[in-house]
């Protein structure tokens, strides 16, 4: 219970004081998650309403193993990242191994089946309701989905930004591809970690709490910049 | 939306690493960055060497993992017959022992199984046994675990035949001191790592000093011949540095908590 | 442009897990004027209209068109018994047709804010579709459905759940467009619109056509018992 007090005093500490490594290396959360989301968004909406659009043989099957992988754990991800990349690996020339774009490839990977997963649940109820006026407007699929993609954006920015809360809070995976190199790759999560692991809890705590300080505020200010938006577009 | 996309492309930008004059990377061991000696090393190497060496803070046996695949221009490591190993198989250049320092023993304060009053690392160990009392070990192949093993094989043990007193937590370093400090246990720990910690709890050092608790560092090359893409050049230099005296100056003029840790012992072979 | 009529309906039939939901059926639509396919509920006349559209699939017989299908669906539109709302503005919903034909943006916004004033809806253009009241719905879902100038024109029972004040304007509205050329098949089980609107009279009794014919002569002198019975208020089942 000490080390929650402790550690609010150390989250208040460390955001009053600005320390440049807290943000440095909440900036790069921050990079790395949100262009990691905004990629796996890009994939995970087109994917999410075609499969709400399409049947096809197998549909539920990948349905069924799109939502599996949403389990996947981080860690297995980071090391298969880790494999791709690993200068022994077949992507090695790249060189992409301990920089932050490995970190966003991991997250993407990560995010993506969650994002694609939730897109098409909302998704697919917007198709029970278009359904008969787009097929008599012969509509093409490809207006289909983008038709569900733009009315469904509501829906599309839950999928976003329950990707990002996943990204964002992610660690097995980062460690590995990322290496916790300071200055370099260090992020909120990963320097949780590292402070865990020499036994400083409270600032691990504070970190923590930086941490979901920063979820909150991505999430207002997304909300927030959709309802502006909302107002020219209605 | 515009927005945001804007902001993202701009924060990718901002934090856009400038690529530095040189940068290599260099895998080390939780112990050596828990001393918190490279917070000293890496600022000096930065001036005098203008390389800038990005840390990889891992175990020995992914330390050397690394190297191996040539993900890391080099490894800074604690295990002697893994490090030959590695150079034999031609996957380092050479192997320079650059400084030393050492295992602790810790425990409960109360030391129920007397580890204190013994004599010899070898006999702590077997008091432990002998008491049954709660031992965590790292169990992860890491230079601090493969010396346990060592030490239990010369007390003519084998963890294989220990009972639940015996936990295996396959961890970091820190990750293991935290799991003994909570079950009160023992535990060997190299030194740095348990005078930085600071989930101390009951814990305290039991029994140091053996020469068999000697913790040897060394630092090995990846082969550029293997791996061609390797910092070769700045990755020779930190070496010609380390062993030298600019390296054996900070070395042995750092103190944690007014105790000299590392003693340099400076001596390629190969 | 080469017209779409006649359409001709010939022994077909739409069937749904394995539930025949109307036929199998022969009708011609030839057009101009309007055709009012009249029935109890059940009786299968949305699955009728829906089946001529090609939102339900022909299982027997055919529906066929003077043109190729695909081409002819082109000068088709729809307007269903429950409007269905895009999440758009009252505007951007009309204009939703034409922009899936590739109309400019800016163009198919003016044509449909003319749409929109038309069926007296100006005033709401930028409002949430979702804001109208239920005629408004059922008028906004109408000028979408002629916006794109369709030669037919499906309707569903589109009064069914309209007061009486929303029922005249939409049925203003339709003797507007069938004036304007546009022929018009539609549902409904109200025998008042059927006499104020329709030129042709289909009688539909169990997915069965029971008969056919000109207004004048079906409502003064049906030719069937069932279409006796059904004129004069008696519980066809």
């Amino acid at each position: 219970m000490n080390e929650i007090f402790q550690g609010l005093l150390e989250a208040v500490g460390l955001i009053l004081s600005f320390d440049r490594d807290l943000v440095d290396i909440t900036l790069r959360s921050l990079q790395v998650s949100l262009t990691a989301v905004a990629i796996a968004t890009a994939i995970g909406a087109p994917v999410g309403s075609w499969l709400a659009v399409t049947r096809f043989r197998g549909r539920r099957q990948t349905i069924a193993i799109v939502n599996a992988l949403m389990g996947l754990p981080p860690v297995v991800v980071g090391l298969f990242v880790y494999v791709m990349l690993s200068r022994s690996g077949p992507l090695g020339v790249l060189g992409l191994l301990f920089t932050p774009t490995a970190m966003i490839i991991a997250q993407v990977i990560i995010a993506t089946p969650l994002i694609i997963s939730i897109s098409h649940q909302g998704l697919r109820e917007l198709w029970a309701q278009y359904h008969d006026l787009l097929i008599s407007l012969n509509t093409t699929r490809w207006q289909r989905m983008r038709t569900l993609i733009w009315d469904g954006r509501r829906a599309l920015l839950t999928a976003a930004l329950a990707g990002f809360g996943r990204a964002v809070g992610e660690v097995g995976a980062i460690m590995i591809v990322g290496g916790n190199i300071d200055q370099a790759t260090r992020v909120l999560t990963t320097a949780i970690a590292l402070e865990t692991s020499k036994g400083n809890f409270s600032l691990a705590i504070g970190l923590g709490l930086v941490l979901i300080a920063l979820a909150i505020a991505v999430n207002m200010a997304i909300h927030n910049m959709l309802r502006t938006e909302r107002a020219s577009l209605w | 939306m515009r927005n945001l996309l804007a902001g993202i492309v701009a924060l990718n930008m901002v934090l856009c690493p400038a690529s530095a004059s040189d940068t290599m990377r260099l895998a080390v061991t939780t112990s050596f960055h828990n001393s918190g000696l490279s917070d000293v090393l890496l600022p000096a190497i930065a001036e005098e060497l203008a390389v800038k060496v990005h840390l990889l803070v891992v175990g020995t046996g992914q330390a050397l993992r690394l190297g191996r695949n040539g993900d890391v221009d080099a490894v800074l490591v604690h295990a002697r017959d893994a490090e030959e190993r590695f150079v034999e198989a031609g996957y380092g250049v050479r192997r320079c022992e650059i400084m030393y320092n050492d295992f602790v023993i810790l425990g409960p304060r109360s030391d129920p199984a007397k580890v204190a009053s013994t004599d010899s690392a070898v006999g702590a160990f077997r008091a432990v046994a002998e008491a049954q009392e709660r031992f965590v070990s790292r169990g992860d192949e890491s230079g601090t675990h493969l010396r346990e093993l060592a030490i239990w094989s010369q007390a003519d043990l084998d963890p294989q035949d220990f009972g639940s007193w015996y936990s295996e937590v396959g961890a970091s370093m820190g990750a293991s001191l935290n799991t003994a400090s909570g079950l009160d246990a023992y535990i060997l720990a190299d030194r740095a790592s348990w005078l930085t910690f600071g989930n101390k709890g009951d814990l305290a050092m039991l029994y140091s000093g053996d020469s068999s608790l000697h913790n040897q560092y060394a630092y090995l090359r990846v082969n550029p011949a293997l791996h061609p893409h390797v910092k070769a050049e700045p990755a020779r230099r930190l070496e010609n540095w380390l062993s030298g005296p600019g390296g054996k100056r900070l070395i042995d003029g750092y103190r944690l908590n007014d105790q000299p840790l590392f003693t340099p012992n400076a001596s390629c072979t190969g | 442009m080469k017209s779409i009529l006649p359409g001709v309906v010939s022994n077909a039939s739409a069937r749904r897990r394995g539930v025949n939901l109307v036929g199998p059926v022969d009708l011609t639509v030839s057009g101009p004027g309007t055709t009012m396919i009249i029935g109890p509920n059940g009786s299968g006349k949305t699955s009728l209209l829906r089946m001529m559209h090609g939102l339900e699939r022909v299982r027997s017989g055919t529906v066929s068109w003077a043109v190729p299908t695909e081409q002819a669906r082109q000068h088709q539109a729809f307007v269903f018994q429950t409007p269905i709302l895009m999440r758009r503005s009252v505007v951007d919903c009309i204009a939703y047709p034409l922009i899936v034909r590739g109309v400019p943006k800016k163009q198919a916004r003016v044509a449909a804010a003319e749409w929109a004033q038309r069926v007296n809806l100006g005033d709401t253009l930028k409002q949430p579709a979702s804001s109208l009241s239920g005629g408004e719905r059922q008028k906004m879902t109408l000028a979408r459905a002629l916006v794109i100038k369709p030669e037919l024109l499906f309707l569903d029972e589109p009064c069914a759940s309209l007061d009486g004040r929303s029922t005249r304007e939409i049925e203003d509205l339709l003797a507007q467009a069938r004036a304007d050329g546009t022929t018009i098949v539609m549902s409904t089980h109200d025998l008042g619109q059927a006499r104020r609107m329709a030129d042709d009279v289909v009688l539909l009794l169990h997915g069965r056509i029971h008969e056919t014919g000109k207004a004048q002569e079906f409502f003064h002198n049906p030719s069937t018992d069932e279409g006796k019975s059904f004129l004069a208020g008696g519980i066809v089942e």
